[in-house]
């Protein structure tokens, strides 16, 4: 359930449009034109979710409260733990409730196929926020549940008794940091999370903290991404020095996520790479465990460009409506009402979906800082699926777990090669699958 | 690979509904002339045999449609690419090096048989507590495999059971990362797979030794055997033919390794078997197509290699007088 959330989080890779500042108070209606009067939409519409957590709970009180608007339309839940899988899986029939979350694997040229237009992406852009994420060829199909910022949790209390003070802006600093951790505190300075797979693909939403809003579109375009400068060198670098230097766990296979939750908050260990959706969830572990919530603090990825560190936001999962649905109106009304008026979004520390919502009070961390949000651009027309090709073809699962965790069993020496050999591998990969794709 | 687990295992069930299936229409056959209704023992089959089509040989077939195209498991059109999956499974002779896993599993599978023989024979011998032995024997059998999973993660953790119970006995040197340290981990996950099945094929020995006839081994203790002759000349030859069927199964499970090292290490640090990486290439990577053709390359290889093991091991009659 948490672990489901967390893979959406993973998802922030996809791309979007527009550089925002701290972002803020445009304007724009936050109402949205439904597609009918409230009385008129009728009928009962089945809502898949991931969040088998609060479906009884938080869910119920949302159908209730949308009933108030829309008295006549009966909203049934589906919460499924494994909710790309099984999803995907159903999505070969008709069958799949009326509004879903677009999974990951779909590819953009697949959208329309399995979901109805919500309208266009200029429209649509207008009101809400990541609607680029999802859309092809000009219509947008779904619209997120929340955002996520990127960047890396860490345990204030412990980088202080470390005796750091200052977050650090460069790859060395970081190290430095890390190493000044374990001299001086009895925290393991990193932990990977290496067991459970799925956080390691949070190390690609870091991406972008260059500042660079196309940066996914020079990534499909280049054909050595681990080439010492690029942005996935840099990544996967900072990632195989923590490994290299023993500055991580000392068994990765034994990890736990559950339990990580419980050591980053008590300060058994100081730094994970994760999502802003992250930061909710460890401040009550750091409760839970007796400290004090404040002691959750949340880092941009430590590189400058001129003075300025980048945090890319993200849409987590989309919703969008089953093109086979017999109840669109309502399907679309439900979607409209939780974006708006249910404040998802808010109470789960996002950044909200609509252009002029709340600003998550969970980024606290980054106004001192400066950080400045990217929000990443859409692929150019004819080359929606290119990035995602050159994926599968070359089997480097950027967004899963499977390259990472032999980086660091390389990093860690369980693996044969070293950082460069590793590097121009993937790169020979990449460049090869790129030579495929055309 | 599920299918390819549902294939190969409803393979002896199916053999074996046939055989019944053979001598029932013989004595049906029998009555079918006599009262003129030849078609009443397909009336009876109609519903297993249309369960077995549906939930074995319809997947399967798709499985093999699957395996010809490029499809990602989600597209609605499926483009048919001939034999290019077979080619590129051929051509990538990485897709083959996990095999070399499988050797730690095999050489485990000898280990699990040799003790499970053991204790089946000292068991099927009138020896003090036997039940409650043989209770502990099969029990791990018992428990799910993902519960293993998650219990064996904490047993093997740094400082975890293992390492605990070591240090306990002064055996601290040994300790070292089980699941951690690349030349361990497949021993470890081994291991695990060897206390999991271990007791299942206790149980069939010990069942199969409980039927050779009491009267031999009072025989054989007036000729002047002991146990070692016992098990040697009666028990050994008796059941000769379940320890073939064992090793059989053995071999083929080893192949296709699944459930342990994918909930505890999920394939990481060199612990990827050919099923999880067919799991990978579908799920991860979205080539069905390409999974499919590895789940039928698969599938074609522990056909081979039972066919091997049954003519090097040929199926005679047991005779013990």
């Amino acid at each position: 359930m948490k672990k489901s959330t967390a893979r959406a989080a993973g998802a922030l890779s996809a791309a979007t449009l527009m550089l925002l500042g701290a972002c803020g108070t445009g304007g724009g209606s936050g109402d949205a034109e439904t597609s009918g009067e409230p009385e008129e939409i009728s009928g009962s519409i089945t809502v898949l979710t991931q969040r088998t957590d609060i479906v009884d709970t938080v869910f119920a009180d949302y159908a209730d409260r949308f009933n108030e608007v829309y008295p006549d339309v009966e909203v049934n839940f589906e919460a499924i733990t494994d909710y790309e899988g099984e999803v995907t899986i159903r999505m070969n029939t008709e069958d799949y409730g009326d509004v879903l979350l677009i999974p990951n694997t779909v590819a953009r040229d697949q959208l329309p196929l399995f979901f109805e237009p919500l309208g266009t992406v200029d429209e649509l852009s207008a009101d809400y926020r990541f609607v680029q994420e999802q859309s092809f060829e000009g219509n947008g199909y779904g619209i997120a549940i929340t955002g996520n910022a990127s960047g890396i949790l860490y345990n204030k209390r412990v980088w202080a008794e470390a005796g750091v003070t200052e977050v650090p802006t460069s790859h060395e600093e970081f190290i430095a940091a890390l190493h000044a951790i374990a001299d001086n505190t009895d925290a393991i300075p990193y932990y990977t999370n290496y067991a459970d797979g799925w956080p390691m693909s949070q190390w690609e939403s870091l991406h972008a903290f260059t500042g660079d809003p196309d940066a996914d579109n020079v990534l499909a375009r280049t054909d050595a991404p681990w080439a010492e400068g690029e942005e996935h060198y840099q990544i996967d670098s900072l990632l195989y020095d923590i490994v290299a230097e023993g500055l991580s766990e000392p068994d990765p296979l034994t990890t736990n996520w559950e339990e990580s939750k419980t050591l980053i908050g008590s300060g058994q260990v100081a730094t994970m790479v994760l999502g802003s959706w992250a930061i909710v969830q460890m401040q009550q572990a750091a409760e839970d465990a007796g400290f004090s919530a404040d002691d959750i603090g949340y880092m941009p990825f430590p590189s400058q460009v001129d003075g300025v560190s980048y945090s890319t936001i993200g849409g987590d999962y989309k919703q969008g409506i089953n093109v086979h649905s017999d109840n669109i109106p309502a399907a679309r009304a439900w979607i409209e009402w939780f974006t708006n008026e249910s404040g998802y979004a808010f109470d789960e520390g996002g950044v909200s979906p609509m252009v002029d919502g709340p600003e998550p009070t969970t980024l606290g961390d980054f106004e001192p800082l400066g950080v400045q949000y990217v929000e990443l651009n859409p692929p150019p027309a004819g080359e929606e699926t290119l990035l995602s090709d050159i994926r599968t073809t070359s089997e480097i699962d950027l967004g899963g777990n499977v390259y990472r965790q032999r980086l660091v069993d390389i990093a860690r020496g369980a693996a044969d090669g070293d950082m460069a050999s590793y590097f121009e591998e993937l790169n020979t990969r990449w460049a090869d699958a790129r030579a495929q794709v055309g | 690979m599920a299918q390819v687990t549902s294939a190969t295992g409803t393979g002896s069930l199916r053999r074996a509904t046939a055989r019944t299936a053979v001598t029932r229409r013989g004595r049906r056959g029998r009555q079918g002339r006599a009262n003129g209704w030849r078609i009443t023992p397909w009336l009876f089959l109609l519903t297993p045999l249309a369960l077995l089509a549906t939930f074995t040989y319809v997947p399967v077939g798709n499985m093999f449609l699957y395996s010809v195209t490029s499809w990602d498991g989600l597209d609605p059109a499926l483009e048919f690419i001939g034999l290019a999956n077979y080619v590129e499974i051929f051509t990538r002779p990485e897709l083959f090096r996990v095999f070399y896993v499988s050797l730690y599993y095999v050489a485990a599978s000898v280990v699990q048989m040799a003790l499970a023989l053991y204790f089946a024979t000292i068991l099927s011998f009138s020896t003090r507590f036997r039940n409650v032995f043989k209770g502990i024997l099969f029990f791990p059998y018992l428990v799910n495999g993902v519960a293993i999973g998650f219990v064996f993660l904490y047993f093997f953790q740094p400082d975890g059971t293992l390492d605990t119970v070591l240090h306990a006995v002064g055996l601290g040197d040994l300790s070292r990362h089980w699941l951690g340290d690349p030349d361990m981990v497949n021993i470890s996950l081994a291991g695990t797979s060897v206390w999991r099945f271990m007791g299942l094929n206790f149980v069939l020995f010990l069942g199969a030794i409980q039927s050779i006839p009491g009267e031999l081994y009072e025989a054989s203790e007036l000729d002047g055997a002991n146990r070692w002759h016992q098990f040697r000349y009666i028990i050994a030859p008796g059941i000769k033919r379940i320890i073939s069927l064992s090793f059989i199964l053995a071999i083929s499970g080893s192949l296709s390794v699944f459930e342990i090292p994918f909930i505890m290490t999920g394939g990481a640090n060199g612990s990827t078997t050919f099923v999880i990486q067919t799991v990978e290439m579908a799920f991860t990577h979205r080539k069905v197509g390409l999974a499919s053709a590895m789940a039928v390359v698969l599938l074609l290889i522990v056909l081979i290699v039972t066919w091997i093991q049954r003519r090097l091991i040929p199926d005679d009659e047991v005779n013990l007088t």
